[in-house]
């Protein structure tokens, strides 16, 4: 089968990608293997201010960004962080100053996804006097029967359904002075219709919402919604597969062939690998090198491995900045020679050591719409 | 060997982060809370029954085998295969007499084909659908699918030298579906390649593949039929032809479950059998055929439903693509999701309540796509559909046939 681009990597840079080549009428394939790394998502894409582009991309999947300048946002343990471009339920607060006069942290029986301790200690030491609550329903009762499937995803499907009674169970937690509520992001599986009917139901309380351990509600989202957007545009999207090998003579990449589809090959006349890092097996290390498993494209690691990784799990690790050598189009090379109909984007580039390595989302962003519009462009 | 090979495990389970990805998009966990999700009763489960068998969870037969949680697993855990195998080797207890009725699919075509309007007309009465309910725990608003009084295997071997004067030849792998309930099926598939210049010929001693006894626990049968099966297909493939199939469960069992589950070796001809689709789409790439499609057809509004296994394979592409090629067809395919039904399962009493209401998402979005017809690879999904939306439902390759010209009598 014969395709415009075929895209590797059905994530974030994927999907992207794939939108802005679709919307511009051009026939592409993704080829993704498993879910991607927007499940773990936190919502905010770190190292990206502002993008008007793709802003205006996810605006038209249904996927609503924000930020503004000189804000913080609040992380799960309790840090503050300043803002970055964020979905839509992402709360973004003032640079300074306490975040209110008294706040309500609401968490579930059995939920251990999140965390209202830390979240009170941190608030506390920024200025703001705390209380905990805990919401029961009965529909929450019975996710309990798996005491291990008391998840985001389980407890989202349960709220999206009634978000009305929830706003209620949390106003009847209220205590005297309260004025902000922080939530757990577990609301809106399918569209942020749902976090923004919670804040509505519940102003004029300033409404926070928290992110959780994985699987990310919010990311989730956004990785249905676009890929929806990327279907309706005509895209065709290959779940489950995996994008074994590439057909390379000098320079030029003119097919691949995937697990599922054995000896059928894909042809296209332009390429874009992302297909992530070490955990989405973008990147594959062994004891003495680090390589790219589809094409075998060049990358660039120190030769001594203990420059790989700090003795100190907590510190930054060297690791996460290793990734694919590409050119300023992002074309990568084959034992030096360049591949000119292939470009590289996302997290396989390896992140950037100024942003301690946690670049993913902003980068996955430039790069993929940098290696479209280029291709575009031609 | 390196280090690595030594630390990989039975279906890559250890490989497993807990991420639960696996369970967020499991179409059971959200309409049924007494089963616990793919990662708890796959790898995480794993981990107890192989410590003690003891361990094992009844609750594993809610699963659907539906493997949407390999599908999306971002670290290629066959959590499928992990549960199906766990129900093979570690439950006990004796498959209900219920499920063996379910599960010979072969058995029961042949016992009631020769009294099919009867056996029909028996099957659809009230009576006999509350006893079934009763005494079988059949689901009393399940109707069983019809039998055809004829065979295709029989319609086929009468025009065994007209197929043979054909150029190219393909042998077909026909199941249990076509044969006893949906000749017309296979002829259309007949037509389709018979258009294209190649002939169709029978597998000597085809078995039903075994996917209904697989997921009933009867793992004998299946093994006897995949290796019927595996012997019939293996004659074919050392006479150079390729093995075609129009269902995606029975074309998903033989590539994959048979070594997977059964711990069969197919690898000798596993690329020899595909659907027949892919092989169409194929040959039609190859660029050595030509259709001809009949004038003024009318329009025609399709949504087209990907089964489970076909997302698991890979290949619903094939299909879509043909679709397109059809003039005056509109094609809407629809966003994946689980039909609910997966065989047998939903005509189990038990699980009757959970397979519609897992349906009911793709039911709603056919509804709102409001088609002229729906299109799907899958036998069971097209009950499934029917029943849950009322609208009527076809193989790709049916419609296809349909709207090529008739060939000269």
């Amino acid at each position: 089968m014969r395709f415009d681009t075929i895209i590797i990597g059905g994530g974030l840079a994927g999907l992207t990608a794939g939108i802005r080549l679709q919307e511009e009428g051009r026939r592409t394939a993704i080829v993704s293997s498993g879910q991607s790394a927007l499940h773990f998502f936190s919502g905010s894409f770190e190292s990206l201010k502002d993008c008007p582009e793709a802003e205006e991309l996810f605006d038209r999947a249904g996927v609503r960004l924000h930020n503004l300048p000189g804000s913080r946002r609040l992380l799960p343990g309790g840090a503050f962080r300043e803002a970055v471009l964020s979905l839509g339920d992402v709360s973004l607060l003032p640079g300074e100053g306490p975040i209110g006069k008294k706040a309500l942290i609401v968490s579930f029986n059995g939920y251990h996804d999140f965390f209202p301790e830390l979240l009170a200690g941190a608030l506390e030491k920024d200025g703001t006097p705390s209380i905990q609550g805990i919401v029961e329903m009965e529909e929450l009762a019975a996710l309990r029967k798996s005491p291990t499937e008391m998840r985001s995803v389980n407890i989202a499907r349960v709220l999206d359904k009634c978000p009305d009674k929830f706003v209620q169970k949390v106003k009847e937690l209220l205590a005297d002075g309260v004025d902000t509520v922080i939530l757990p992001q577990v609301f809106g599986l399918d569209g942020d219709e749902v976090p923004r009917a919670i804040s509505e139901g519940l102003a004029p309380l300033k409404v926070i919402f928290v992110g959780t351990l994985p699987p990310s509600v919010p990311g989730i989202r956004t990785q249905n919604m676009l890929r929806r957007r990327y279907e309706r545009l005509g895209g065709t999207f290959i779940i489950g597969d995996s994008v074994v090998s590439g057909a390379v003579h000098e320079g030029i990449v003119s097919s691949v062939a995937s697990h599922n589809l054995d000896t059928y090959r894909l042809f296209a006349d332009n390429f874009i690998l992302c297909s992530g890092s070490f955990f989405s097996k973008g990147l594959h290390s062994s004891p003495t090198a680090i390589e790219e498993p589809v094409f075998g494209l060049d990358v660039e690691f120190p030769e001594d491995r203990s420059l790989w990784y700090e003795a100190d799990f907590f510190e930054p690790q060297p690791y996460m900045g290793i990734g694919v050598k590409a050119d300023k189009d992002l074309h990568p090379s084959i034992g030096g020679e360049k591949v000119t109909n292939l470009y590289v984007a996302g997290a396989i580039l390896g992140a950037s050591k100024d942003g301690k390595y946690g670049t993913g989302a902003g980068k996955a962003i430039k790069s993929a719409l940098a290696a479209a519009n280029k291709i575009l462009s031609l | 060997m390196t280090f690595q090979e030594y630390t990989s495990s039975v279906h890559n389970f250890e490989e497993c982060m807990k991420c639960t990805i696996c369970t967020a998009y499991c179409p059971v966990v959200p309409v049924n809370p007494d089963y616990p999700g793919p990662k708890q009763a796959g790898p995480d489960g794993e981990r107890l029954r192989l410590s003690d068998p003891l361990f094992f969870n009844r609750a594993l037969k809610y699963c659907l085998n539906c493997k949407r949680c390999e599908v999306v697993c971002p670290s290629g855990v066959k959590v499928g295969d992990l549960i199906q195998e766990a129900r093979l080797r570690f439950d006990n207890s004796k498959p209900k007499l219920r499920d063996r009725i379910l599960a010979s699919t072969d058995f029961m075509g042949s016992m009631a084909r020769p009294f099919a309007p009867i056996v029909n007309a028996v099957t659809g009465m009230g009576i006999a659908k509350a006893v079934m309910d009763g005494v079988l725990a059949v689901d009393k608003h399940r109707t069983f699918p019809k039998y055809s009084s004829s065979s295709f295997e029989k319609w086929l071997r009468k025009q065994e030298s007209k197929q043979g004067s054909y150029p190219r030849q393909v042998a077909y792998f026909h199941g249990c579906y076509v044969e006893y309930n949906n000749p017309q099926q296979g002829k259309d598939l007949v037509k389709v390649l018979n258009a294209l210049g190649v002939g169709v010929q029978l597998l000597e001693g085809e078995k039903c593949c075994g996917v209904a006894a697989i997921s009933n626990r009867l793992e004998k049968q299946a093994c006897k039929n995949a290796q019927a099966n595996l012997e019939a297909i293996g004659k074919a493939v050392a006479q150079g032809l390729t093995v075609v199939n129009l269902s995606s469960s029975c074309t998903f069992a033989i590539r994959d479950e048979y070594p997977s589950i059964l711990k069969l070796d197919n690898s000798a001809v596993k690329d020899s059998v595909v659907l027949a689709t892919r092989y169409i789409w194929q040959l039609l790439e190859s660029g050595t055929v030509e259709l001809r499609f009949k004038k003024d057809l009318k329009p025609l509004r399709v949504v087209y439903h990907t089964p489970c296994h076909l997302q698991k394979l890979g290949w619903s592409m094939f299909s879509k693509e043909l679709l397109k090629l059809i003039p005056n067809i509109e094609l809407i395919p629809l966003e994946q999701n689980c039909c609910g039904i997966a065989g047998t399962y939903g005509f189990k009493k038990e699980n009757y309540e959970t397979s519609m209401a897992i349906g009911e998402k793709l039911f709603e979005q056919i509804r709102k796509a409001n088609p002229d017809i729906v299109a799907t690879d899958c036998e069971t999904c097209r009950w499934q559909i029917e029943m849950g939306t009322g609208y009527p439902v076809r193989h790709p390759v049916s419609l296809f046939a349909d709207a090529l010209e008739d060939p000269l009598a």
